[in-house]
């Protein structure tokens, strides 16, 4: 038995050690926000929080996140008003949406770190994220917006 | 659509249980009117239309005005959307259409995907079918007038009602209103549903239109950015298990025998499955089927592909261009023209093979419950699952109910149902909900990949420099031969000719021919489908004639469109808004043009070389799609199709060895990165015009604006691709 804090909440999960953390959220533990895409940490679909810190969900073992403080896209708001929800929602970035999770994700652990990141942050955080119908133009200016959110320039 | 001559009804190959009517005189109308317009009209027996019936969903009623509206006796409306929303903003847009209609905030309708039904037939493609950059263009007319026509039942209720003329009353947020006199929908509609038809109904013009055109958000971002949306990959069903599913590694090859005892002994297995697709392995988790399949020994049995190799393919395409091909336009002498050139251009284009790469691997979950068999399934075409789906039950097409979920992707390649018979046949051998998932590994390597295509052109200029004569021969597999076989039996595969049978640019001579070479494996629509292949073509051999006569790539192309007022137009705006010739020093530039799915479109490519390094700094694309039912949404597929079609121009290219698929991952099928993408400039033009599809005509411009800009700054001329496989570093 696996003890791993999901969100705030508390989990027993009886998996094998190795089990990527990406399949035991998605189908031990029904949180299918979180998406598998290439399984090699190539595409950034499966991103998610540990400690804070993107991480890729799909090459993590369960085993080496048991005590840590894991975070998921339907953890990062209780109501889609953290502030990258917010510009994304704004600017309605997502097209397909599949991507879309491990993108917010991405941004929200940047700005957690650089509260007004540069053009070069953002390619440098986001660059581990794909995005198959494009919608780079729309993150990169939503991730801005989301700074200003943070910073409080509501307008 | 007309229907009513030379109907023949065929089989598709993989579809056997599905009846195709065609119509040779509706569909060749439809094919020369449409830019490739295809009418198959997919008969499917058990499909009946919906009535006008009420049914009874929790304590209000549930009225069903037509086929896809439905309103509550509490005033809740439901618009069934009747295709798939892969991104291109189908799930806002078309239920934009029915709100505009009835009055009501477009944010304040539920909106449900459709299931397969007549009612749901796509007219532009005579299927139920999401593709072909139809949507809009098919619900224009139809859901304007499907809300048209429940408002005026609604509004004719109130106004008996009140004894007052139904032409002064209106619909204003859900009530029918008359001077300060208000009914809410809810308390109408029964009575509406049961009035008949009403006559002379009209939608509302342009000038009455509250969201049409006006900038309106997607309905379905809320859920896209807190994880609750539901993709196909999301199904979870009480008692489901998981499969994971080993297909032959060369394409074509079956199995010959399997050892599965290692497999067996897995923690969490609970079945080994052979399927028609391959051998699966069912269990408690998808990672415990994974881990198990990987650990199946299978001895595959080679087939015809065997010795398959890019080089066997493209050696096939280059030895049937010898043959003869159909004849797609022929309008002068060209041979006589190219006799008498006073300066003859020729080239060879060739064009990769291409994986779809959705994002979203395919999957699909399948059900036996109370004596249906329930697929949910991210598909564009779900009459097509459901017929296949039938056929892998053994039940009846109304037994098989298809849930369409979010596609995560889709770009033609859920066009294709292959991922759904295995899936089907695992559920009925479990007795459970199974859901089988594909790996990225099994997406890129059992794609329906884009076709090939060996493409030779010819051109001939006069002793002014003028061009008098245009020959194109296409050399390609055909999508439509393998994916409706009946219809191109004796005519050419609309599919295959798209971007060359509309050739703009004045000729006395215009040769164009198609010839159809299969290459033994199967080929797919895949996003812009033969407009990829054939803009590259032509606007790529168009800016060598440019240059071979002496001329300014943009002023050649101009100055041969004055009698195409639309292609000229947006080739004049494009060149305006890139600032064509008046770019700093270093930077070099190229142009495309082209028409499609009832849009015209023109794009200039802003590049610099440092070296042998290809830098994409801007991509200008002006667009006239006529009338514009979203903006955002519009201009958000122009921004993501320049970024599609400019991952396949720069890096991508399927290699197939030994009849298998080298590339497997996107470690080496590349998808561009955001420190990767230039500056991107979408511009639309105003139109009255009727609407034209945008999800897919801008990508098909990318690859040629970018090689001709490579040309204006290096002199040299890529007639294949990826640019990264052309000695040019990217």
């Amino acid at each position: 038995m696996l003890k791993l804090t999901v969100n705030g909440a508390s989990h027993e999960v009886d998996v094998a050690d190795d089990t990527p953390l990406l399949w035991v959220l998605r189908d031990t533990l029904g949180m299918t926000g979180t998406k598998y895409g290439c399984g090699m940490a190539l595409c950034g679909a499966c991103t998610v929080h540990i400690d804070g810190a993107a991480t890729r969900a799909c090459v993590t073992p369960a085993s080496a996140v048991a005590g840590k403080s894991i975070t998921t896209i339907e953890g990062l708001s209780p109501d889609r008003s953290h502030p990258v929800q917010k510009a994304w929602i704004e600017f309605d970035v997502p097209q397909c949406g599949y991507c879309q999770s491990g993108q917010i994700m991405s941004a929200a652990a940047l700005l957690a770190k650089t509260p007004a990141p540069t053009d070069g942050d953002i390619d440098t955080a986001m660059a581990g994220n794909l995005c198959r119908c494009g919608t780079y133009v729309r993150i990169r200016k939503a991730i801005h917006r989301a700074a200003e959110l943070t910073a409080g320039k509501e307008g | 659509m007309s229907l009513d001559t030379e109907m023949e009804s065929i089989s598709p190959s993989h579809e056997p249980q599905m009846h195709v009517e065609l119509s040779r005189r509706g569909f060749l109308k439809s094919a020369a009117a449409t830019s490739g317009g295809l009418v198959i009209a997919m008969y499917l027996p058990g499909c009946g239309k919906p009535d006008n019936v009420a049914r009874t969903a929790g304590p209000a009623k549930v009225v069903e005005a037509n086929a896809w509206l439905r309103i509550g006796t509490d005033g809740a409306i439901t618009v069934l959307c009747d295709r798939s929303e892969m991104g291109q903003g189908v799930y806002t847009a078309l239920p934009t259409l029915i709100a505009e209609e009835l009055g009501v905030e477009p944010a304040s309708i539920q909106v449900e995907f459709a299931p397969p039904g007549a009612a749901y037939v796509n007219s532009l493609l005579g299927a139920q079918v999401t593709g072909g950059s139809t949507s809009v263009r098919d619900a224009w007319d139809k859901l304007r007038m499907a809300g048209a026509e429940a408002r005026e039942r609604l509004i004719a209720v109130a106004a008996d009602e009140w004894s007052v003329p139904a032409s002064r009353c209106s619909v204003e947020d859900g009530y029918v209103v008359f001077t300060s006199r208000r009914a809410a929908f809810g308390e109408l509609v029964e009575a509406a549903a049961a009035l008949p038809r009403p006559a002379n109904v009209r939608p509302r013009g342009r000038d009455a239109w509250r969201f049409i055109g006006k900038p309106q958000k997607r309905l379905d971002t809320a859920a896209k950015v807190d994880g609750s949306a539901q993709f196909g990959i999301d199904v979870r069903l009480p008692d489901m298990l998981y499969a994971s599913l080993a297909q032959a590694p060369e394409l074509g090859a079956t199995v010959e025998n399997f050892d599965d005892a290692r497999a067996k002994a897995m923690p969490g297995v609970r079945q080994v499955v052979q399927t028609s697709a391959g051998v699966a392995v069912i269990a408690d988790s998808w990672w415990q089927a994974k881990q198990a399949r990987d650990a199946l020994t299978i001895k595959w049995k080679s087939g015809p592909n065997a010795r398959l190799s890019n080089a066997a393919i493209y050696a096939g395409l280059k030895s049937a261009a010898s043959g003869t091909g159909k004849e797609v336009r022929k309008e002068g002498d060209s041979e006589s023209g190219l006799r008498g050139a006073s300066k003859r251009v020729d080239a060879v284009y060739e064009l990769p093979m291409l994986a779809h790469a959705t994002l979203e691997p395919q999957n699909c979950t399948v059900e036996f419950k109370d004596g249906h068999c329930h697929v949910y399934a991210p598909t564009q075409v779900q009459q097509m699952a459901q017929a296949v789906a039938a056929q892998a039950a053994g039940l009846p097409l109304e037994k098989v109910l298809v849930h369409t979920t979010f596609l995560g992707g889709g770009f033609g390649r859920r066009l294709d149902v292959d991922f759904i018979p295995a899936a089907v046949e695992c559920a009925k051998a479990a007795g459970k909900p199974v859901k089988l998932l594909w790996t990225r590994e099994d997406d890129t390597t059992h794609d329906k990949y884009r076709p090939p295509a060996r493409n030779t052109c010819a051109a001939a200029l006069d002793a002014q420099g003028n061009l008098t004569t245009f020959k194109l021969q296409l050399v390609a597999p055909s999508i439509t031969s393998r994916w409706a076989p009946a219809v191109v039996k004796d005519i050419v595969d609309p599919f295959a000719i798209e971007a060359a049978h509309n050739y703009p640019y004045a000729a006395a001579n215009v040769r164009i021919d198609y010839v159809q070479h299969e290459i033994g494996i199967d080929v797919g629509y895949w996003r812009s489908v033969s407009h990829a292949l054939n803009c590259f073509t032509v606007e790529g051999f168009m800016d060598e004639v440019a240059h071979a006569a002496g001329k300014d790539p943009y002023q050649f192309r101009h100055d041969l469109l004055a009698r195409q007022p639309r292609w000229q137009a947006v080739l004049d705006a494009a060149a305006k808004k890139a600032q064509w010739g008046r770019i700093p020093e270093g930077r070099y530039q190229g142009i495309a043009l082209m028409s499609g799915y009832d849009t015209y479109l023109a794009q200039v490519a802003e590049i610099s070389m440092e070296g042998n390094r290809l830098k994409v700094h801007r991509i200008v694309c002006v667009i006239d799609c006529g009338q514009i039912v979203n903006p955002d949404i519009v201009h958000a597929q122009a921004e993501g199709s320049i970024i599609f079609g400019l991952t396949a121009a720069l890096y991508d290219e399927i290699n197939v060895a030994g009849g298998k698929v080298k590339e497997q991952n996107f470690n080496d099928y590349r998808l561009m990165r955001i420190n990767e993408v230039p500056a991107v400039e979408v511009y639309f033009i105003e139109s009255e015009e009727k609407p034209g599809g945008m999800g897919e005509p801008v990508v098909a411009l990318v690859a040629p604006a970018v090689c001709n800009a490579i040309y204006a700054a290096t002199r040299k001329r890529l007639r294949t691709l990826p640019i990264a496989k052309q000695g040019i570093a990217v």
